[in-house]
């Protein structure tokens, strides 16, 4: 598998707080990597450095290298909204706006220039077909987004990110806020969308890293303690942190 | 962690049914809590029986009023003279005059309120907003006297050096300076209501490759509408009501004209210019100033009802 994403000697500083120490991770195509660990050790955050949503952060300092295609972006010549609209994201809680299932959808496309009407609904028909969403939705497009169910909502939420066509899509603990249905249909939906986007999700779930990902990386007090395919990881782990971590003796 | 307690001994004390270990009575409930209620109703009874007082008030006094001058002479005359004859009650000079002060002011108040709301809850460190939110606070509670005499002093004089022609009363300054002043409410309720907004959604918009200012337009002003447009409308009504202003520096001149080079008369001014005269009670003038009052009410009135049905129309919900 080829690497997309190629984070080296990444440190970040909350003002005085070292929440990413040395982080070294390289990250294949069109394939599903899972961060692990206990809360508070920098999953997120390093989740949030692929998109630069850390820079909104007051006091947040970056130090090392994150290459996404060989660009590094942090440099200078990087546009933070031209990297988002590349690097979708999908939050903890379902966040739509509170329009119309349609708009919510179209607000992505209309923001980079798109205005043609039927440009857009071919746009919100595609999209919510990726998030599976489609058959459910079709008959009411117009009905506010925070009419449907939570599971529903985050998913409408996938096909918003899938809307601006991205490569990768994040996804911060997507799932625990749903119940167990939902959370089923969004982890096929992974299996369905990493054919044609690099996926990375932070998850507070071992065992849904272990059925959905390809690659999992374990995270201890914002270090990456072991990184391996998934398989490997959750059978036959290197590191005894990681071998605790797993079979439950903490976290 | 607090669990309902039980102990023993109280339980064994409060037994009374046969075979109950338990006892539910409430041991504690003293005079307070059967006195407190009446006392806060009575509280709360005070300003609504002040309103009803009010409204009974301002609806006999008019009743008097327009039993001597028909209701429809008063709502469509056009000349307004209740001192020098031939007296005649036509509000709309009056009417006028408050619209042309309010228009004036909600050009200023609204979109100045409006943008400072967006910097201080979009764009401002919260460092700056720390210091800007007390001081805007500290603005709405100047006097409005003082508003007054700045308008007739400073505004005025700088205003007569671009339309040499205007008088020292007009409605232009003074409209301009009850802008200044209801800039704060505009600013500190649609601040509030765009504060109000979910970080998640901003982040939604962010995470779309959306720009500050897109998610300020787009995502936060829609979302925060019903709020923006109660604070508009606040301002609105505070506006009309507004009387040391106009009184110090709009004159009294009811005339019904469209030019804010013009000193003109509003509906609260001429309530502050009759009360201070002698006019005896019970005289047509002083009906007249309930009158005018009642119309004030009324306009208010409907306006608040007018913001709750836009904010509930135009309400998204998050």
């Amino acid at each position: 598998m080829q690497t997309l994403i190629e984070i080296s000697n990444l440190n970040l500083y909350y003002s005085s707080v070292h929440a990413l120490k040395n982080v070294s991770l390289s990250i294949p195509e069109k394939a599903i990597t899972a961060f692990i660990g206990p809360s508070g050790c920098g999953k997120s955050t390093l989740l949030r450095t692929m998109n630069r949503m850390n820079d909104m952060i007051p006091g947040t300092r970056i130090e090392g290298k994150l290459t996404i295609g060989g660009t590094d972006i942090y440099s200078n010549e990087v546009d933070v909204e031209t990297l988002r609209k590349k690097v979708g994201m999908v939050f903890q809680q379902p966040n739509p706006f509170p329009k119309s299932i349609y708009d919510n959808i179209a607000y992505g496309p209309r923001l980079h220039g798109i205005r043609n009407k039927k440009q857009l609904d071919e746009i919100v028909e595609s999209s919510l077909r990726a998030a599976a969403l489609w058959d459910e939705v079709k008959d009411h497009l117009k009905r506010s987004a925070l009419s449907i169910s939570g599971g529903q909502q985050q998913r409408l939420c996938i096909a918003r990110a899938l809307a601006v066509n991205p490569d990768i899509l994040l996804m911060d603990e997507a799932t625990s806020a749903l119940d167990p249905i939902s959370t089923l249909k969004i982890e096929e939906l992974t299996q369905e969308l990493k054919n044609r986007y690099t996926i990375v999700m932070v998850t507070h779930n071992m065992h849904q890293a272990a059925r959905v990902s390809d690659q999992t990386a374990f995270f201890l007090n914002g270090e990456v303690v072991e990184h391996a395919d998934t398989e490997k990881l959750f059978s036959n782990p290197s590191d005894q942190r990681t071998e605790d971590y797993i079979s439950g003796r903490f976290g | 962690m607090s669990m309902p307690t039980l102990p023993a001994s109280k339980a064994k004390r409060g037994r009374t049914d046969a075979g109950s270990t338990y006892s539910f009575k409430n041991e504690k409930k003293s005079l307070a809590d059967t006195v407190m209620p009446l006392l806060l109703f009575l509280c709360a009874a005070v300003s609504i029986l002040t309103t009803i007082g009010i409204v009974v008030t301002l609806l006999t006094e008019t009743y008097h009023f327009f039993r001597e001058i028909p209701i429809f002479e008063f709502l469509t005359g056009r000349k307004w003279s209740p001192l020098i004859p031939p007296v005649s009650y036509g509000i709309l000079p009056l009417l006028s005059g408050t619209l042309l002060i309010t228009v004036i002011a909600c050009i200023v108040a609204i979109p100045i309120g409006l943008a400072s709301a967006i910097y201080l809850s979009e764009y401002a460190p919260s460092s700056v907003r720390r210091v800007v939110k007390p001081i805007l606070e500290v603005l709405a509670g100047v006097p409005t006297i003082v508003y007054g005499y700045f308008a007739l002093t400073l505004v005025t004089p700088l205003l007569r050096e671009i339309f040499p022609q205007m008088g020292v009363f007009n409605a232009l300054s003074a409209g301009i300076v009850v802008g200044i002043m209801i800039i704060p409410m505009v600013c500190s309720l649609s601040e509030d209501a765009m504060s109000a907004v979910p970080r998640s959604l901003r982040d939604g918009a962010y995470a779309l490759g959306a720009t500050r200012l897109e998610v300020a337009l787009r995502i936060v002003v829609p979302a925060a509408f019903s709020g923006i447009v109660a604070s508009a409308v606040l301002a609105f009504s505070r506006a009309i009501g507004e009387t040391m202003i106009v009184t110090v520096a709009a004159g009294s001149t009811p005339k019904l004209t469209a030019n804010p080079l013009e000193s003109i008369q509003t509906m609260t001014a001429y309530i502050v210019q009759v009360s201070l005269g002698d006019t005896p009670r019970g005289s047509l003038e002083y009906g007249s100033i309930f009158a005018v009052g009642m119309t004030l009410f009324v306009i208010t009135f409907l306006l608040n009802i007018l913001a709750q049905y836009v904010a509930r129309r135009f309400r998204e919900e998050y």
